[in-house]
């Protein structure tokens, strides 16, 4: 996590010492590294043996509960959404 | 929506060349993953960074958005309580430790497995990928749905890092901040709420 933390600093300090060049590459670029991050993720998950011999089994309630738990906070998130722009006056 | 579909279909095909073991296993390759996400979240702080009004923004943004992560705990462990009811030979506790996961299926597998046995182990690994995936694919559709705040509340303890780049095109940059604070809080409660819910 610590890590994370210094590469996004990092981030922003190079970000900001180049405020004055426009960056369009970087927006383009950030989309085809995530095209790749869900190409590995795809891959690690395909290649994890225990992830595909238990799907059969246990994959239904997997997915049930990862549906429910989903669900659930969607409708909290939207609730506190529509909360603060009732708030805010106008909404979207 | 365009954008969703290609991103599915980098996940699918992914899925598929490690299945068929067309490439050498990952763990060979290093950890291109990792790097791949390091990447990722240097650019989003260099956009951030670069952005001359972000933190004009980011001052001005509503307090009541710190509530998020208490939407975000009440509402999973809330949707996985009614599970119980469909899954009959699960008890409540067993159901809210999956859920209290939150995206975080390394740690929340590793010790559920260690509370409660390896088949319970399984079950959150895998219904935390899931939910991982269903932030990592659905996030346009959510933001259009539900609001910015969805996506970033299904995205659990992920949103400082796997999902932060998604959610920052689908939110924007001005939500950056949202999602990290976010992530943080949930991240942390994870290992508490988990061993809780086992121990019970």
């Amino acid at each position: 996590m610590l890590q994370i933390i210094s590469i996004m600093a990092a981030g922003i300090g190079a970000g900001w010492l180049l405020r004055r060049h426009n960056f369009k590459l970087v927006g383009i670029l950030l989309t085809v590294l995530v095209w790749a991050l869900l190409f590995f993720l795809g891959i690690e998950v395909g290649e994890n043996e225990q992830i595909i011999n238990s799907l059969q089994a246990l994959g239904l309630e997997a997915l049930l509960l990862s549906l429910a738990g989903t669900a659930g906070s969607i409708l909290g998130a939207w609730a506190l959404w529509r909360f603060i722009k009732r708030k805010e006056g106008g909404g979207q | 929506m365009k954008g969703s579909m290609i991103i599915v279909g980098f996940f699918i095909l992914g899925i598929i060349v490690g299945l068929s073991h067309l490439l050498p296993p990952m763990k060979s390759l290093g950890n291109v993953s990792y790097i791949t996400l390091c990447a990722l979240i240097f650019m989003v702080g260099f956009l951030i960074g670069n952005d001359a009004e972000i933190f004009r923004k980011f001052r001005k943004l509503n307090r009541l958005y710190m509530l998020l992560p208490l939407m975000t705990i009440v509402g999973t462990l809330a949707g996985c309580a009614i599970t119980t009811l469909m899954l009959p030979h699960r008890s409540l506790a067993d159901c809210l430790a999956v859920g209290s996961g939150m995206g975080y299926y390394s740690l929340s597998s590793v010790l559920i497995t260690q509370y409660r046995g390896a088949d319970l182990g399984t079950v959150a690994l895998l219904a935390n990928i899931v939910r991982e995936v269903i932030t990592l694919l659905g996030a346009p559709l959510m933001v259009r749905w539900f609001g910015k705040l969805a996506p970033i509340s299904v995205g659990g303890a992920t949103t400082m890092d796997t999902t932060l780049p998604i959610l920052t095109n689908a939110c924007g940059k001005d939500f950056v901040i949202v999602s990290i604070f976010h992530g943080f809080i949930v991240d942390f409660s994870v290992p508490f709420l988990v061993t809780f819910f086992c121990e019970i």
